[in-house]
C-alpha cells in the first residue's frame, strides 16, 4: 500500500484515458502530459496504460509500506526519498517504510510518480483515471492508499538516461481547427505575431488565455470538441480544452493543438507565455 | 433516403469531423445516425463516434492517413442505403416534480411567457422531444422540440450551483442537469431519475436520436422514485419508436 501522508495541492490518479464514452458526454480525461506518463512506464517496462500519479504545482507526501521501484517524470519537483534527493528519469528502488516528498518546483507544471506493475486502484468504465462524478474522488485525499505490486528485486533495462524535458519550448504547434475560416485579418495577425499569457483559469478542463483578441459574432450548433481544442469566445476569449474538457461545444473551434503541445501546454502554469505556430 | 453533402475534415492528429448542412433538423439526424451505425458495424475499433445536431466527430486511439479514411468514409456513406438498422430507439417517459420547492424560476417562466404555471408544465410534459446531442456534462441531454412559446431566454445571472436533476429551460432547450454544476438555464422543476451512473452499463440508458417525454409528479411520488432509483428498483417506462 502507498498511504498519502499530505495529498499536495491537486494529486490524481491517471492513465492514457476513458475512451468509447464520449458520445454520453464522458470526457477522455487520463494523463495532462501523456508523453510523461508514457517515460515514467516505459522506463519501468510498465504497459503504457498503466496508472500513474499526477502531482500539480506542489508535490504529495507519501509513505510506501511495500518494496517497489519508482520513475518520476515531468515537473521537476525537487523529490527526495528518505530526504535524499532523486533524479526525475531514474529508476529508483523503494523499501517499505520509505517516504517520497516534495519541495520547490523547479520546471513544468505536474510531475509524474509511476511504480513498477502500476498503481491498482479501481477500474471504472474501463480507466483508473480519476475524473469525478464518473469515479468517487476528485483528487487524492489525506490518509487515501492506493495498492500496488509488491516487487523486491528489479534490474531496471535502462539506467541514469539522460532525457531532455520535453515541455522547455512556449511554442504551441497548432493545425486549423474547423471554424479557422471565421477568422479575420486582424484576428490571424494577431494570433500568430504575438506572445499570450496563460491565466489563472487553468486546471484540467480547459487553459484559459489571459489577453483577448478580437471578438465575432458566429454561431455555430453545437458539436464535437477534443483535448487540444482552442475555442474562442464572441468577447474575444480564448479557451483551449484540455483532457477533462468537455466533449461538446457551442464556440467556434478556431485552432486544435498538437498531441505533442497539449504535454507542452499542460506543463505551463499561470503567468508563463505560449505562442501559437501554425504547422 | 435523403443524401446530404457531406463535408469531411481533418480535425486535429486524432480526429475527423464529418459535417452535414448547418441546420436544425430531425431529417438530417436520423441520416447522421444511419451512417454511424453503418460505420460501427465495421471493423473499426479503434473508433469513438460523438454525434451531434448536424456532425460527427470520429476520434481515434492513434494516428491514422487521413486520405485514406475520407476515401473510406465517402464510400461508406454512399453505401450506407444498404445497411439494415439494428440499433433500436426508445422514448424514455421521465417523471418531473414541477412544485414550487424544485421550480425556482417557474413563476418568472410564467411571467416572461405569459402562460399560467399550470399552462407552462401542461406544455413542457406535451412532446415527445428528440436528443440531438449527449455533453457538455456525463449524460447532458440536447433536446429539440421545445413548445415556441416556452422559449425563455437564459437566466441573466447563472446560478453558481444547480442541484442535480434540475430541469431547465433556455432559448429552444430544455434539459436536466445530471450533476451538481454551476448554470443558467431557468429551472422548473426536477427529475429523480439519474441520466448518469457510472456503475451500469452503459452509464447513460439514453442514446442520440432517442425521444424523451416528461410527465408531472407529486413531490410524494418524487421522493419515492429518488429512492427506487437509488436502490435500483425503478422502472424505467419507455416505448419503442418506429424508424
Amino acid at each position: 500500500m502507498l498511504k498519502v501522508l499530505k495529498p499536495g495541492f491537486f494529486s490524481t490518479i491517471q492513465d492514457l484515458g476513458r475512451f468509447g464514452y464520449r458520445s454520453m458526454g464522458v470526457p477522455v480525461s487520463g494523463g495532462m502530459d501523456a508523453l510523461a506518463v508514457r517515460k515514467a512506464n516505459l522506463l519501468l517496462e510498465n504497459q503504457p496504460n498503466d496508472a500513474v500519479m499526477e502531482i500539480t504545482m506542489t508535490g504529495p507526501t507519501l509513505l510506501f509500506e511495500t518494496p517497489t521501484y519508482i520513475c518520476l517524470t515531468g515537473a521537476e519537483m525537487a523529490a527526495t526519498l528518505n530526504n535524499e534527493p532523486i533524479k526525475n528519469h531514474n529508476v529508483v528502488q523503494v523499501k517499505a517504510g520509505d517516504i517520497l516528498s516534495y519541495g520547490k518546483l523547479e520546471s513544468g507544471f505536474r510531475s509524474y510518480l509511476a511504480v513498477k506493475g502500476g498503481f491498482l486502484t479501481e477500474e471504472v468504465l474501463g480507466s483508473r483515471s480519476q475524473y469525478f462524478p464518473v469515479t468517487a474522488g476528485k483528487k487524492l485525499l489525506e490518509r487515501n492508499e492506493i495498492s500496488y505490486f509488491e516487487t523486491k528485486r528489479y534490474d531496471a533495462l535502462i539506467s541514469d538516461p539522460i532525457l531532455e524535458n520535453h515541455f522547455n519550448s512556449n511554442y504551441l504547434e497548432v493545425e486549423k481547427g474547423p471554424e479557422f475560416m471565421i477568422l479575420g485579418d486582424a484576428q490571424l495577425a494577431e494570433l500568430f505575431a504575438q506572445e499570450f499569457t496563460v491565466s489563472e483559469k487553468n486546471n484540467r478542463m480547459a487553459y484559459q488565455i489571459a489577453e483577448k483578441i478580437v471578438g465575432h459574432q458566429h454561431t455555430i450548433i453545437t458539436s464535437g470538441t477534443l483535448p487540444g481544442t482552442v475555442q474562442l469566445t464572441p468577447g474575444g476569449k480564448l479557451l483551449i480544452l484540455m483532457k477533462d474538457g468537455q466533449t461538446t461545444g457551442g464556440y467556434p473551434r478556431i485552432l486544435q493543438l498538437t498531441e505533442a503541445s497539449i504535454c507542452t501546454l499542460a506543463q505551463k502554469r499561470a503567468g508563463d507565455t505560449v505562442q501559437f505556430k501554425l504547422v | 433516403m435523403n443524401t446530404f453533402d457531406l463535408q469531411i475534415s481533418r480535425f486535429g492528429e486524432m480526429a475527423i469531423l464529418l459535417q452535414w448542412p448547418q441546420e436544425v433538423n430531425e431529417l438530417i439526424l436520423a441520416d447522421i445516425l444511419a451512417f454511424v451505425e453503418a460505420l460501427k458495424s465495421q471493423d473499426r475499433s479503434d473508433w469513438e463516434y460523438v454525434p451531434s445536431y448536424n456532425s460527427v466527430t470520429l476520434i481515434s486511439k492513434s494516428k491514422f492517413d487521413f486520405e485514406q479514411e475520407k476515401k473510406l468514409l465517402l464510400d461508406a456513406y454512399s453505401k450506407r442505403d444498404g445497411h439494415q438498422n439494428t440499433t433500436e430507439r426508445h422514448c424514455w417517459q421521465l417523471p418531473v416534480c414541477y412544485d414550487s420547492e424544485f421550480a425556482l424560476d417557474l413563476p418568472m417562466v410564467s411571467e416572461k411567457s405569459g402562460l399560467s404555471e399550470e399552462e407552462v408544465i401542461r406544455l413542457h410534459t406535451s412532446e415527445d422531444y428528440l436528443v440531438y446531442g449527449i455533453g457538455f456534462l456525463p449524460g447532458f441531454l440536447y433536446l429539440g422540440g421545445l413548445p415556441q412559446s416556452l422559449e425563455i431566454p437564459r437566466r441573466d445571472d447563472p446560478r453558481l450551483e444547480v442541484s442535480p436533476g434540475a430541469v431547465g429551460l433556455a432559448g429552444k432547450q430544455t434539459g436536466i442537469y445530471p450533476q451538481n454544476s454551476p448554470g443558467g438555464w431557468n429551472i422548473i422543476g426536477n427529475c429523480p431519475i439519474p441520466l448518469f451512473n457510472p456503475k451500469l452499463e452503459p452509464p447513460c440508458f439514453v442514446k442520440v436520436g432517442d425521444r424523451i417525454r416528461f410527465h408531472a409528479i407529486t413531490k410524494a411520488e418524487h421522493k419515492l422514485r429518488k429512492i427506487e432509483s437509488e436502490v435500483g428498483i425503478y422502472n424505467l417506462n419507455k416505448t419503442l419508436i418506429d424508424a
